[in-house]
C-alpha cells in the first residue's frame, strides 16, 4: 500500500513538472515570436495578440489534462479503492 | 473553512472529498431509484450539473431573446448594447473563418460562447456558499459548476463530433467523407507497379485520419475539463487555509476570469474552425 502511495507521488509531481516544463519553453518561443512580429509590424499587433491567445489555451490544454489527471490521482487515487477492495 | 461544521467533515481530505463530489442519482439493483450511493453506476445522473447547466442555458437564452425584442436603434439601451458587441465579436470570427454560407454555425458559436462563459463564471462563486445553503436545505452535495464535470463537457463535445461528421457528409457526401479518411495523407498510387502497396496506404491513412478525427471531440471536452477542475481544486485548497485565504483567493481569482473567458473563447473558435474545415473543399 505504501509503496502505491509513494509511487501515485512521484507519478503526479512528474505529470504536473513535465507539463509545466513543455508548456513554458512553448509560451516563451511563443511570446518572444509575438513580440519580435509587433516590433516590426506594429499596426499587426492586435490581429496577432488575439491569434497569440488562441495558441495560448491550445498549448494549455495538454498541460492541463495532465493537472486534471494528476490532482485527480492525487485526491481520489483510484489504485488505493482497489487495494482495499483486494485485501 | 474547514472548521465549518455545517456539512460535519472532519479532515482537510474530507472537505476535498465532499465539495468534489456530485449530487447523483442512480437505479439500483432492486430497481428503485437511490441517491448518492452510485459510485461506479454509469447510469447515475449528476443532477447539480444538470440542473445548473439548464438553469444557466435558460438565463442566456431569456436574457438574450429579451434583448432582441426591445432592439430600439433611436435609444439603445446598455444591455442591448453589450449584446451587440457579443453577437458582433461572434459574427466576426465565424466570419474570418468559415468561408462559405450557414445559418447554424454564427448561432452555435454564439450559444457555445454564452453558455461556457456562464458555466465557467459559477467557479467564481465562494467555494461554500452554495453548498451551504443546499445543505441547510438538506441536499447534502452540490457542485456549481457544470463544466468541471468531465460529463457536460464531453456532452457537449460529441454534440459537436456528430456535426462535424453530419457537416462533411452534407457537404461533401458519404464517398467524399470516405475519401477524406482514407486518401490523406498519403495518395495511394492507382496504376503501375505500386498498386500492391495501396491497400496497407489506404490503412495506415484511415488509421492516422481517424486518431485525428477522434481527437477533436476528446481534446475539447478534457482542455475545458482540466481547466475548471483544476479551478475549482485550487479554490478548495485555498480555502483550507484559514485567514490567509483571502489575499490568496483574490489574486487566484483576478487569473481565473482570464481562463473562464479564453476557454469559452477557445470552445467556440474550435468549434468554428472544425465545422469549417469539414464544410471546406481543397
Amino acid at each position: 500500500m505504501e509503496t502505491v502511495i509513494g509511487f501515485t507521488a512521484i507519478a503526479v509531481a512528474l505529470l504536473i513538472g513535465l507539463g509545466a516544463l513543455g508548456v513554458g519553453i512553448g509560451m516563451g518561443l511563443l511570446g518572444g515570436r509575438f513580440l519580435e512580429g509587433a516590433a516590426r509590424q506594429p499596426e499587426l499587433a492586435p490581429m496577432l495578440q488575439t491569434k497569440m491567445f488562441i495558441v495560448v489555451a491550445l498549448l494549455d490544454a495538454v498541460a492541463m489534462i495532465g493537472v486534471g489527471i494528476a490532482l485527480f490521482f492525487a485526491f481520489a487515487n483510484p489504485f488505493i479503492g482497489q487495494l482495499q477492495a483486494v485485501s | 473553512m474547514a472548521s465549518e461544521g455545517g456539512h460535519g467533515p472532519q479532515t482537510s481530505g474530507e472537505y476535498i472529498q465532499h465539495h468534489l463530489q456530485n449530487l447523483q442519482v442512480c437505479q439500483a439493483e432492486s430497481g428503485e431509484w437511490v441517491w448518492n450511493q452510485c459510485a461506479g453506476n454509469p447510469m447515475g445522473i449528476n443532477v447539480d450539473s444538470m440542473f445548473w447547466s439548464v438553469l444557466l442555458g435558460l438565463t442566456f437564452v431569456l436574457l438574450f431573446r429579451s434583448a432582441a425584442k426591445k432592439t430600439s436603434n433611436a435609444k439603445p439601451g446598455k444591455f442591448q448594447a453589450l449584446v451587440e458587441i457579443i453577437v458582433e465579436f461572434v459574427d466576426g470570427s465565424v466570419k474570418d473563418t468559415f468561408h462559405g454560407k450557414s445559418s447554424l454555425i454564427a448561432p452555435l458559436g454564439l450559444t457555445i460562447f454564452v453558455w461556457v462563459f456562464l458555466m465557467n463564471l459559477m467557479d467564481l462563486v465562494p467555494v461554500d456558499w452554495i453548498p451551504m445553503m443546499a445543505g441547510a436545505a438538506g441536499v447534502p452535495y452540490m457542485k456549481v459548476v457544470p463544466t468541471a464535470d468531465v460529463n457536460v463537457t464531453f456532452g457537449m463535445s460529441i454534440a459537436v463530433f456528430f456535426l462535424i461528421i453530419f457537416y462533411t457528409i452534407k457537404y461533401k457526401g458519404i464517398g467524399g467523407f470516405i475519401r477524406e479518411l482514407t486518401l490523406h495523407p498519403i495518395a495511394p498510387p492507382t496504376k503501375g507497379a505500386g498498386l500492391i502497396a495501396a491497400p496497407f496506404i489506404i490503412a495506415f491513412n484511415f488509421l492516422l485520419e481517424s486518431v485525428a478525427l477522434l481527437a477533436k471531440p476528446v481534446s475539447l471536452s478534457l482542455r475545458l475539463f482540466g481547466n475548471m477542475f483544476a479551478g475549482e481544486l485550487i479554490f478548495i485548497l485555498i480555502a483550507l487555509l484559514g485567514v490567509w485565504q483571502l489575499p490568496l483567493h483574490f489574486g487566484w481569482a483576478v487569473f481565473h476570469v482570464l481562463i473562464v473567458t479564453l476557454q469559452a473563447f477557445i470552445f467556440m473558435m474550435l468549434t468554428i474552425v472544425y465545422l469549417s474545415l469539414a464544410a471546406e473543399s481543397h
